[in-house]
């Protein structure tokens, strides 16, 4: 416990020192920042105003964005660390190579997910401060839904850095994972699938399976319980899971997800050459 | 204390090491040379677990890879290439003192010793620092804690003279109080460290070509005064001496200075590269 500590430590100072950082740091707080001056808290649109408003346009930009910067971040700094020669001197030190992978897993969980967490709760203070009502159920809600899907592309990015050896292709099969799951939203492909008919069960199977779909639902189920800016396939979801049980698996799933992926990778990476 | 079985390792259809098999006994300090891609980083990745492979590897009967903090507990290693890491110098120190539980003030004593003046680059980020400085801390981590097996790939190659004589002293010391210690020195050629050895083993293509004793009467802390007269003087020659720290007379006629037992050959190697400007040269070894 105490190597797993010392290693998820040096991440996260490694992390601290990293351009990459300030950049992600600067974007997930910009934008939320962005929110603010720009007045969102007190437009109302569907029926949404104030800090609900903010929290439900900052989660949706998100989905977006945070799987890529998780990914690419992920696997640059892991498999980058290998090939410079990182991983050669650091494991010839006495480290057990659970410690090793679980603590550098739970370094960058704490550095990618603080900046997120940081940014909405200010902006909660924030509107406290202005006299918003604070919607709590909500806002810690979305802190978990985060901490969810951050952890779940987490797990995907150290299974993807196990796989492969440079980090050129780390990078570009980080990329074409996020792709494809952003092209199966419900915005993209698979309102296409909808549009040209094709069964609904493997529309609704890929709709569960795909992490960022499943985010994207959990965060509308939340602000909106009748999901009645989702159409018909509202009454799928209310009706297989209700509200509650939706919620806990738009938790659950991702984080599940990217357990598995990162078990995955780290029975990879024990199995084979570690530099 | 090291077994080595028929030892193979293929990346991509390409044999690295082919069926490798070595016993090393307790004491022994062994050069691994040969040429690039001969296979040495590879054998040594495999002795730290780094690497899987065919055949056996066992040090103390256990395997690297199945046992690592036993193993890599009793070993104390020097890469050639020092890792890019941004982390201060002395983060960098506690983390290695930490996962091996050992007195970090002990590896800094160690790289103090060689010349690293650890309370100014105690806050600077480790990649930051000179190439023989980054060398200085990596030995001071490596012989700063207690081990059985030394693993130093191209140790001394960016120290200077003095630096060098320090390591020198520091490992003839260990060599001292843990006579039982095992060295595995690499390099590309034998004369870089035969003074420190007493077996070589060469490798060549991934197989073993050479095995043999070494006999050296070179006590590693001896140190050798050294004159050098030059009929005129010369700019190249009176950069390289002064790279050794030699000093000339007021004429710059006769350069004198201080080289370390250990380093005999490569000082050789230095001057010899100038020995038609050269018109007297004496070593003695001081005390003698």
């Amino acid at each position: 416990m105490k190597n797993l500590w010392l290693t998820a430590k040096l991440d996260i100072a490694e992390s601290f020192r990293a351009r990459w950082f300030l950049i992600y740091a600067l974007i997930f707080g910009g934008v939320l920042v962005a929110l603010l001056v720009t007045g969102l808290t007190e437009s109302r649109i569907m029926g949404f105003t104030g800090l609900s408003r903010l929290l439900l346009t900052y989660i949706q930009i998100c989905v977006a964005i945070l799987p890529v910067f998780i990914l690419i971040t992920t696997v640059r700094s892991v498999a980058g660390d290998r090939e410079a020669g990182v991983f050669e001197y650091l494991l010839s030190l006495p480290v057990a190579l659970a410690a090793w992978y679980w603590g550098k897993m739970a370094g960058r969980f704490l550095v990618i997910f603080s900046p997120v967490v940081l940014a909405i709760t200010l902006a909660a203070v924030w509107a406290a401060l202005r006299g918003f009502g604070v919607p709590w159920a909500e806002f810690l809600f979305s802190i978990v839904l985060l901490l969810s899907l951050s952890w779940c592309f987490l797990g995907i990015g150290m299974l993807i850095s196990t796989l492969t050896r440079s980090p050129d292709v780390a990078q570009g099969s980080a990329f074409m994972v996020w792709l494809v799951l952003l092209l199966f939203l419900d915005l993209v492909f698979l309102g296409l699938m909808i549009q040209e008919q094709m069964p609904a069960e493997s529309i609704v199977g890929i709709a569960l399976a795909n992490p960022m779909q499943v985010f994207r639902t959990a965060t509308m189920v939340l602000f909106d319980p009748q999901l009645m800016m989702m159409g018909p396939a509202a009454y799928v979801i209310l009706d297989a899971f209700g509200r509650a049980g939706y919620l806990v698996f738009g938790i659950l799933y991702p984080f599940a997800l990217g357990t598995v992926a990162a078990g995955l990778g780290f029975v990879i990476f024990r199995r084979g050459d570690l530099p | 204390m090291i077994h080595l079985e028929q030892v193979s390792k293929t990346f991509r259809r390409r044999r690295v090491l082919d069926g490798v098999s070595l016993d090393i006994g307790a004491g022994t300090r062994i050069a691994l040379v040969g040429s690039n891609g001969a296979g040495k980083t590879t054998l040594i990745r495999c002795l730290l677990g780094e690497y899987t492979c065919d055949g056996g590897v066992s040090i103390d009967g256990m395997d690297p890879r199945s046992h690592r903090r036993e193993v890599l507990g009793k070993v104390g290693f020097v890469p050639q290439l020092p890792p890019p890491l941004k982390m201060p110098v002395g983060d960098l120190v506690r983390f290695a003192a930490g996962v091996a539980e050992a007195d970090p003030a002990r590896m800094e004593e160690v790289a103090g010793r060689l010349g690293l003046d650890m309370d100014t680059v105690c806050r600077q980020a480790f990649v930051k620092l000179s190439g023989g400085q980054k060398q200085k801390l990596l030995i001071g981590i490596a012989l700063g804690r207690d081990t059985g097996l030394l693993i130093m790939d191209e140790p001394a190659a960016n120290l200077d003279p003095e630096s060098r004589r320090v390591f020198f002293n520091i490992l003839a010391e260990r060599e001292r109080e843990a006579p039982e210690t095992v060295m595995i020195v690499s390099s590309h050629r034998l004369d870089e460290v035969a003074p420190l050895v007493n077996r070589v083993i060469e490798l060549d293509r991934g197989q073993v070509v050479l095995d043999d004793r070494v006999e050296d009467a070179v006590d590693l802390t001896a140190s050798l005064v050294c004159t050098v007269d030059v009929p005129r003087p010369d700019e190249a020659l009176a950069k390289a001496l002064g790279e050794w720290k030699f000093e000339a007379d007021a004429g710059g006629l006769r350069w004198q200075g201080a080289v370390a037992g250990p380093d005999r050959l490569r000082f050789l190697g230095t001057v010899s590269r100038y020995a038609g400007l050269i018109s007297g040269l004496t070593m003695t070894e001081a005390g003698k």
